[in-house]
C-alpha cells in the first residue's frame, strides 16, 4: 500500500512540476473564452460591415410581398428571369428567387439563384416565408380577414414542470439541460483521452528506457500500474479543479464588468416583491433559464459527474496501461487503440444523436447502464434527471467494469513490459492473459 | 558456511519451451558467485525469479533459510541487464524514490543518498536531470540505486556490459568492497574474462539445465588436463613423436605435452638432451575454455 503510494506520489509531483503543467493550466481557461470572443467579435463586425443584400424576387402570379428582414431585402419588379440571372452575375443582386405561377395546394419549381452557394439559414429563411405566405393566402382564400390572422399570430414558449416523488414541482428548460449533459459528456470524453494517453506514454517511457525491471524487483507491477494510473488521474483532477475556480473567477470578474442582469435581477426581487414575481413570471428566456439553473440539484449533478469522471478514467486508464505495455514505442500502439476508441466514439456519438435528444428511450438506457458508455452517456441523462434505479444499477456495473478492466489489464502489463523487440499482436495478447 | 540463497529444483517453462529444467544452486554468504552461461540460456529467467519478477512453475527458493517472500526484496539489489533511469527525474529525487520503494524510511533513505553520493563524489549532481549526464555519470547513478538500501545479496546482471572501463573497474572494486563487508554477490554474464578475478565460486547453465557447479579452485583442478608447453632453444631436427609442435619460428620451439604417466622430472630429464630448456609450465584451462568444452559436450547429449 505504502508503495503505491509512492508510485502516485512520484506521478503525480513529476507532472505537476512541469512548466507545460503551469502553461497548460493557466492558458486554457483563458483559450476559450477567447476564442469565443474572437468568433462573436468577427461575427458582429461582418454584420456591420456588410451591406444590405438584395435579393431579386421574380413572381409571376403576384401574390408573394415577402417582407424584408435583417440584412436581406427582396426587390420586386416586372423584370424576367434571364433578366434577374443577369443581375445576380454582374453583381448587382445578391440573388435571385423566381415563384412561377404555382398551384398552391402543391408549390412547385420555385428556384433561387445565386453566385454563392446560398447558406442553410438563407434557404431555411426563404423556405419558411414562402410557406407562411401560402398559409396566409390559402386562409385568406378561404374567407378569412387577415387582420385577424396577423392577431392570431402570438409567440408561445412552453414552461416544462417535472412532478418528482415528493410533490415538488421543477422548471426544465431543454435547452439548459441539453447543455449541461453536452458539457459534462464531453469533458469526460476529453479527459479519458487526454489522460489515457498520459498513462500510456507513462508506461512506454518506463519500458522503453528500460527502468521497469529495476521497478517491478521492488513493487509488484499491479501496484505500479494503480499507482501510475491514480497519480495520473489526480494531476487531471488537479487541472480541472484550478480551472472550475479560475473559469468561475474570471466569469465573476466579467460579469461584474458588464453588470449583468443576475445581481440586477436580485437587487430589483429585494426592493420589490412584485416586480420580482413580475420577473419571474415573464417568459423572457434568461429569467427563465435562471429559475431552471436554480432548480437543477446541483450537488447531485456534481457528484454524479466526479463519479463517471472518475470511474470512466479508471475503466480506460487500465486499457490504456495495457496498451502501453504491450508496444515498444507509441506508433505501435495504434493497432491497439480500436478497442479503445471505438465504445468511446459509440458513447460520444450515442450522446449526441440518442441520450441528449431523448433520455429516456431504450437505447439511451443501454448506453447508460453498459460500463463502456455509461460514463459519457450518462451525463446527458444525469443532467434531466435519472430514476434511482438506473443510476444505482449503472454506477454498480461501472464499478465491476473499472475492477474487471484492471484486473484484465493488469495480466496483460505484467507480461508486457518485460517483452521488448517482439512483434505483438492481439492473438498474443490473448495468450498473455490465459498464462498470466 | 551457511548459504544465503539456495535455490532447489526450479521449472520454469515458456509455453512448451524449458527456460529452466530442473536448476538448483547454493549460493555461499560472502562469496562472488558466477553465473554463467551463453545468452538464452536462462540465466535472467533465473534472476528474475529470485527478484519476484516472475513466478517459477515449480520448484523452491530459500533466502537465509526461510521461502522466498516479499519482504525478501529489501535484502537484495538488483541490477538488471536491461536497465535505465527516469530521464527527467533529478539525481537526487531519482535515488530517493529507488532507496524508498525498496521500503527505505524518508529520512533513512536521505542519509543514505547522501552517504553514497559523497562516496563517488557526485553530491554536486544532485540536482540535475538524467538527461544532462553523461552516460558514465548515468551509470554510477544506476550502480548507487542498486546498492541504496545496503542489501545482503547483490545480483548483477551483465553489469559490466554498457559501463566505460573506467567505470567498469570501479564498479569492480565497489564489488569487492561490499564483499569485504559481507555482502554476498551473484554475478551473472556470458563474459568469462571478468569471472576469474572476481569470483569465488561458479555455476554455469546451458540450454535450460545447470551443467557445472563449484568453487573456481575444484572447477580447475577437475578439469586439469595433464598437458604441459615446453619451450625449447634447440639445434635438433627430429623431436619424440609424442611432442606436438605449437610454434617453432622465433628462435626457439614450442610443444604440447601430455604425460602420459611419466613424472614432470622424467620429461624434463628427456628434454634436456634436445637443448636448453627455455619454459616448462602446466596447460591451464582458463574458465572460457571450460565454458566452450562443456557447452558443447552439453550440445551433443
Amino acid at each position: 500500500m505504502n508503495k503505491i503510494f509512492l508510485v502516485i506520489k512520484r506521478e503525480y509531483l513529476a507532472r505537476v512540476k512541469k512548466k507545460s503543467f503551469l502553461l497548460a493550466t493557466l492558458l486554457t481557461p483563458l483559450i476559450f473564452p477567447t476564442i469565443l470572443g474572437l468568433f462573436l467579435w468577427i461575427a458582429m463586425s461582418e454584420r456591420d460591415s456588410e451591406s444590405l443584400r438584395i435579393i431579386e424576387v421574380i413572381d409571376e402570379s403576384n401574390q408573394f410581398r415577402l417582407e424584408s428582414s435583417g440584412q436581406y431585402a427582396f426587390s420586386f419588379s416586372d423584370r424576367d428571369r434571364e433578366e434577374a440571372k443577369e443581375m445576380v452575375k454582374s453583381g448587382e443582386r445578391y440573388g435571385a428567387l423566381y415563384i412561377p405561377p404555382i398551384d398552391l395546394e402543391k408549390p412547385l419549381g420555385i428556384v433561387y439563384y445565386s453566385e454563392k452557394n446560398p447558406s442553410m439559414t438563407l434557404i431555411g429563411n426563404l423556405e419558411s416565408a414562402l410557406k407562411r405566405k401560402i398559409e396566409e393566402i390559402r386562409l385568406y382564400n378561404s374567407g378569412i380577414d387577415p387582420e385577424v390572422i396577423s392577431g392570431l399570430r402570438t409567440s408561445v414558449n412552453i414552461r416544462a414542470i417535472t412532478l418528482d416523488n415528493a410533490g415538488e414541482e421543477k422548471m426544465t428548460n431543454a435547452m439548459v439541460n441539453y447543455a449541461l449533459g453536452f458539457i459534462t459528456g464531453i469533458l469526460i470524453y476529453m479527459f479519458i483521452f487526454i489522460y489515457g494517453n498520459q498513462i500510456m506514454q507513462g508506461v512506454i517511457e518506463e519500458k522503453s528506457s528500460r527502468i521497469i525491471e529495476i521497478l517491478v524487483s521492488s513493487l509488484r507491477p499491479f501496484q505500479l500500474m494503480t499507482g501510475k494510473i491514480i497519480g495520473i488521474g489526480a494531476v487531471g483532477l488537479t487541472q480541472f479543479l484550478i480551472w472550475i475556480i479560475l473559469i468561475s473567477a474570471i466569469s465573476t470578474l466579467v460579469m461584474g464588468y458588464f453588470g449583468m442582469q443576475m445581481p440586477q435581477q436580485q437587487a430589483l426581487e429585494l426592493a420589490n416583491p412584485e416586480a420580482g414575481k413580475m420577473m419571474e413570471a415573464s417568459t423572457t428566456d434568461m429569467g427563465q433559464y435562471m429559475q431552471v439553473i436554480q432548480d437543477i440539484n446541483f450537488v447531485k449533478l456534481v457528484l454524479t459527474f466526479i463519479f463517471y469522471f472518475i470511474g470512466g478514467y479508471l475503466l480506460y486508464g487500465a486499457f490504456f496501461a495495457a496498451i502501453g505495455a504491450a508496444v515498444d514505442t507509441p506508433s505501435d500502439a495504434q493497432q491497439f487503440m480500436f478497442p479503445v476508441t471505438i465504445p468511446l466514439l459509440v458513447a460520444y456519438f450515442g450522446l449526441f444523436i440518442f441520450v441528449l435528444d431523448d433520455p429516456n428511450s431504450n437505447i439511451s438506457f443501454w448506453l447508460s447502464i453498459i460500463p463502456f458508455t455509461s460514463p459519457i452517456a450518462m451525463m446527458g441523462r444525469a443532467s434531466y434527471g435519472v430514476p434511482f434505479f438506473d443510476l444505482a444499477l449503472s454506477m454498480g456495473l461501472l464499478i465491476i467494469g473499472f475492477l474487471f478492466t484492471t484486473w484484465l489489464a493488469g495480466k496483460i502489463y505484467r507480461i508486457g513490459i518485460l517483452v521488448h523487440g517482439t512483434k505483438v499482436n492481439y492473438r498474443t495478447l490473448w495468450r498473455w492473459v490465459k498464462t498470466a | 558456511m551457511s548459504n544465503i540463497l539456495e535455490v532447489q529444483s526450479l521449472f520454469k517453462y515458456y509455453g512448451d519451451k524449458a527456460a529452466l529444467n530442473d536448476v538448483s544452486l547454493a549460493v555461499p554468504k560472502g562469496k562472488v558467485f558466477g553465473l554463467l552461461g551463453p545468452n538464452g540460456a536462462g540465466k535472467t529467467t533465473l534472476i528474475r525469479i529470485i527478484n519476484q519478477i516472475i513466478d517459477a512453475d515449480s520448484g523452491e527458493i530459500r533466502i537465509k533459510g526461510e521461502k522466498l517472500k516479499a519482504d525478501h526484496i529489501k535484502l537484495i539489489g538488483y541490477l538488471p541487464e536491461e536497465r535505465g533511469l527516469y530521464k527527467k527525474m533529478k539525481v537526487g529525487e531519482q535515488l530517493l524514490y529507488f532507496a524508498q520503494l525498496k521500503g527505505l524510511s524518508n529520512s533513512e533513505a536521505k542519509k543514505k543518498v547522501r552517504a553514497w553520493m559523497d562516496k563517488l563524489e557526485i553530491w554536486e549532481w544532485r540536482e540535475k536531470r538524467i538527461e544532462d549526464l553523461s552516460k558514465g555519470m548515468a551509470q554510477k547513478i544506476q550502480f548507487i540505486a542498486t546498492v541504496i538500501h545496503e542489501p545482503e545479496l547483490l545480483i548483477l546482471d551483465e553489469p559490466f556490459s554498457g559501463f566505460d572501463p573506467v567505470n567498469a573497474e570501479l564498479i569492480k572494486n565497489e564489488i569487492l568492497e561490499l564483499k569485504q563487508k559481507g555482502v554476498s554477490v551473484i554475478l551473472s554474464t556470458h563474459r568469462m574474462e571478468s569471472v576469474e578475478l572476481l569470483c569465488d565460486h561458479i555455476a554455469m547453465i546451458n540450454k535450460s539445465r545447470k551443467v557445472l557447479d563449484g568453487s573456481i579452485v575444484d572447477i580447475r583442478q577437475q578439469s586439469k588436463t595433464n598437458l604441459y608447453h615446453l619451450k625449447i632453444y634447440s639445434q635438433a631436427s627430429t623431436f619424440p613423436p609424442t611432442w606436438q609442435r605449437v610454434e617453432g619460428n622465433f628462435g626457439y620451439d614450442k610443444f604440447l605435452i601430455q604425460l602420459n604417466g611419466h613424472t614432470t622430472n622424467q620429461v624434463i630429464e628427456e628434454a634436456i638432451r634436445f637443448g636448453d630448456i627455455l619454459g616448462f609450465e602446466e596447460v591451464i584451462p582458463s574458465i572460457g575454455d571450460i565454458f566452450i568444452q562443456r557447452a558443447k559436450d552439453t550440445d551433443h547429449e
